[in-house]
């Protein structure tokens, strides 16, 4: 490859495996005489065929099984799995559990997004391969990333009892939950987060001349909530077509088989669709806390923002939102008053048949599980719609759109540019390969 | 010199890559006494020069046994992490199943396109020097067997059942609570961490060397519970290892 400026360049690019994202993606890109003749992004990850692994499997094991999907937005895919059990069969869980998984759900989403803001993406705006020069380069900050990375983890450890493969979250509840006294001291631990976070947010800031100024028009899809920023639970939302009911997802994934790809696309409206922290900033910018949203203005982050680059900065927005309401759900619990419950906690479950749909937004976007139990609670059919299979297409397009535009660039600068754009989706190809629609009988 | 170490990953959820990156601080530690050539999941560079090599997932495609074999090769020391990598895992679960159908389901006419076998163990593949066991590993016992390993000694991983912890930390057995347990068979190590989280041990650190059937047959007769209820709860983790019994 060379590494030269030319307006009537032949070069390939050509990224097997890129770095610092989760799971095995390749970029190919081919430019003859200044003409990109082919862009490609590639997914040969090993398929894992988790719908059929679970076919067979008891209710009580679909949530312990279907974790294993990934190990970054575990507790995601335990709450997406058993918010799908639990509609099947008519469970409901009390205003407390549910706060409970709300917190759940805001530790991993911390936990996930300052891994990818503080060690995924960062090194690209400081001009490093990883994390590890920047330890002896920027070790101050390095600390304060580490340090919030472990507050998020002790979070998910206090809640769930791990930090990934949560225990304690069940059917119908927890077996298990955090004392007064302990939620207490997280908060604590959560406010004195706050200003680190600013000092992250502000390195960012400075860094930020070097996030491409890209745009391309595309549809955002994720849960929206008229009455909270919408993570655990809401409508399904499209910044083209309005809400929908969350059992009427089928219509918005569309999922299909690319070649190339041992995970599965999807598209919507148009050729294809964004899901992610962008998108929910961009549907959801009213809900947002002020202080999570003095981060937005920061950046000059407003919706309806087409930049997939800034879905970094909207990652850095959910972080303060995150925090901010966790501290308020704490209050909340401790205003009402925590009710224990016994040791080895088990709700009481009625079995029954039947078909439900759960859908959480996850750090990397909405997550669909949807389960079928025959009348002995065994599971007959099972799909996972997962976030990164629903961003591929969205990518590959981002990819065709933005060659053209840099194809004076150095070679170099356009892998750079390339591998940045994947990684600002902070794709999860673990999960997407998960398995492909299998209707297995 | 510092060692220089590697880590891999093939089928998995990378879940026990992220208990590495969540050592935190003890991760700078780490990095103070070995060189990490390669590791995708958090750095761009990659170098083949390496003296352990830390892999990550099961194997479940032919395709995949060559780049095991070269790991083998570049590596003076290599290191199963995790259920996946260390017995299978419950990828596993799918060798259950017939795989031409599920394959044929999935891709269509494109089946042959994309290989799948039986999902193994990494040592399936390629001789193993040492195991980190759990889904998902812990982070400490991690630490552990890599100071062993840089001190050239073996680690010291139990091999007896995870019932002798739980019994320490004073749980009420599983059983006794009506729960299906497979603690009695399953190595320890983990402190019993799902028992003591109010649910039950599921066996992902997988069976101990020999474990004693005997002794948990009469458990299932105390409780009123059959071979086939243990077989149905032994494919969640011990699909390989029981395959190859």
């Amino acid at each position: 490859m060379k590494d030269t400026k030319n307006s009537e360049a032949n070069f390939e690019v050509n990224v097997h495996h890129v770095t610092r994202v989760e799971g095995h993606g390749n970029i190919y890109v081919n430019v003859k005489k200044g003409i990109v003749e082919k862009c490609e992004w590639s997914i040969p990850e090993a398929p894992r065929f988790f719908e059929a692994m679970v076919v067979g499997r008891e209710w009580s094991e679909l949530h312990h099984i279907t974790s294993r999907i990934c190990g970054i937005c575990s507790i995601g895919h335990t709450l997406a799995s058993l918010k799908a059990t639990e509609a099947a069969m008519g469970i409901t869980i009390s205003e407390q559990d549910l706060k409970l998984r709300k917190l759940a759900l805001h530790a991993e989403n911390l936990q996930s997004h300052i891994l990818h803001v503080g060690f995924l993406a960062l090194p690209d705006l400081c001009g490093v391969g990883s994390v590890i020069p920047l330890a002896s380069s920027n070790p101050n900050e390095v600390k304060t990333v580490l340090a919030l990375h472990r507050t998020a983890n002790d979070m998910s450890n206090l809640v769930c009892g791990r930090t990934t493969h949560p225990q304690r979250l069940i059917p119908g509840g927890f077996s298990k939950i955090p004392s007064m006294k302990e939620l207490a001291n997280m908060r604590k631990k959560l406010q004195e987060s706050i200003p680190k976070i600013q000092a992250v947010a502000d390195l960012v800031k400075s860094l930020a001349a070097k996030l491409p100024d890209f745009k391309r028009e595309t549809e955002f899809i994720g849960l929206t909530n008229p009455d909270e920023y919408a993570l655990y639970d809401g409508q399904l939302g499209s910044t083209d077509t309005g809400t929908a009911p969350v059992k009427e997802y089928l219509s918005y994934t569309n999922e299909y088989i690319v070649p190339t790809s041992t995970a599965k696309w999807a598209k919507h409206a148009r050729d294809s669709y964004m899901v992610g922290a962008l998108a929910r900033v961009n549907l959801n910018y009213d809900k947002l806390t002020p202080s999570a949203k003095k981060v937005a203005e920061m950046f000059g982050l407003k919706p309806v923002c087409h930049n997939p680059y800034m879905n970094t900065i909207a990652q850095l927005v959910e972080i303060v939102h995150s925090v901010d309401d966790s501290i308020r759900l704490i209050n909340e619990l401790e205003s009402a008053g925590l009710q224990p419950q016994p040791d080895y906690h088990k709700p009481e479950i009625r079995i029954k048949a039947g078909s439900g749909v759960g859908a959480v937004e996850v750090p990397r976007g909405i997550l669909f599980h949807d389960y079928t139990y025959n009348a002995k609670g065994v599971c007959t059919k099972a799909n996972c719609v997962i976030p990164t299979n629903q961003n591929h297409g969205n990518i590959e397009l981002d990819m065709k759109a933005l060659v053209p535009t840099i194809v004076n660039k150095t070679p170099k600068e356009i892998e750079l540019s390339l591998e940045m754009l994947v990684r600002a989706y902070d794709p999860c190809i673990s999960c997407s390969t998960h398995c492909l629609n299998v209707h297995f009988v | 010199m510092k060692p220089k170490v590697a880590f891999f990953d093939f089928a998995g959820c990378e879940g026990d890559q992220l208990q590495v990156a969540n050592l935190e601080e003890e991760l700078l530690t780490l990095l103070g006494q070995v060189e990490v050539v390669s590791f995708r999941e958090v750095m761009k560079e990659h170098s083949d020069d390496y003296d352990i090599a830390f892999i990550e997932g099961s194997c479940t495609r032919l395709q995949d046994e060559d780049r095991l074999k070269q790991i083998r090769k570049n590596a003076k020391i290599v290191v199963a992490i995790g259920s996946c990598a260390t017995i299978g895992g419950i990828n596993a679960l799918k060798n259950y199943k017939n795989l031409d159908e599920v394959r044929k389901t999935v891709y269509g006419e494109n089946a042959k396109l994309f290989d799948t076998y039986a999902a193994r163990p990494i040592d399936a593949v390629i001789p193993v020097d040492a195991y980190v066991y759990g889904c998902p590993i812990d982070r400490t016992e991690f630490l552990q067997v890599v100071k062993s390993l840089l001190l050239g000694k073996k680690p010291d991983i139990p091999n007896y059942p995870v019932c002798v912890e739980c019994k320490k930390n004073e749980n009420i057995c599983a059983f006794e609570r009506g729960q299906f347990c497979v603690g009695p068979v399953t190595r320890a190590g983990c402190n019993s961490c799902c028992v003591n989280e109010g649910t039950v041990c599921w066996g992902c650190r997988g069976l101990v060397d020999n474990p004693n059937e005997n002794s948990h047959k009469e458990v299932l007769i105390k409780y009123g519970l059959t071979v086939d209820d243990a077989i149905g709860k032994f494919k969640l983790y011990f699909g390989w290892q029981e395959a190859k019994r």
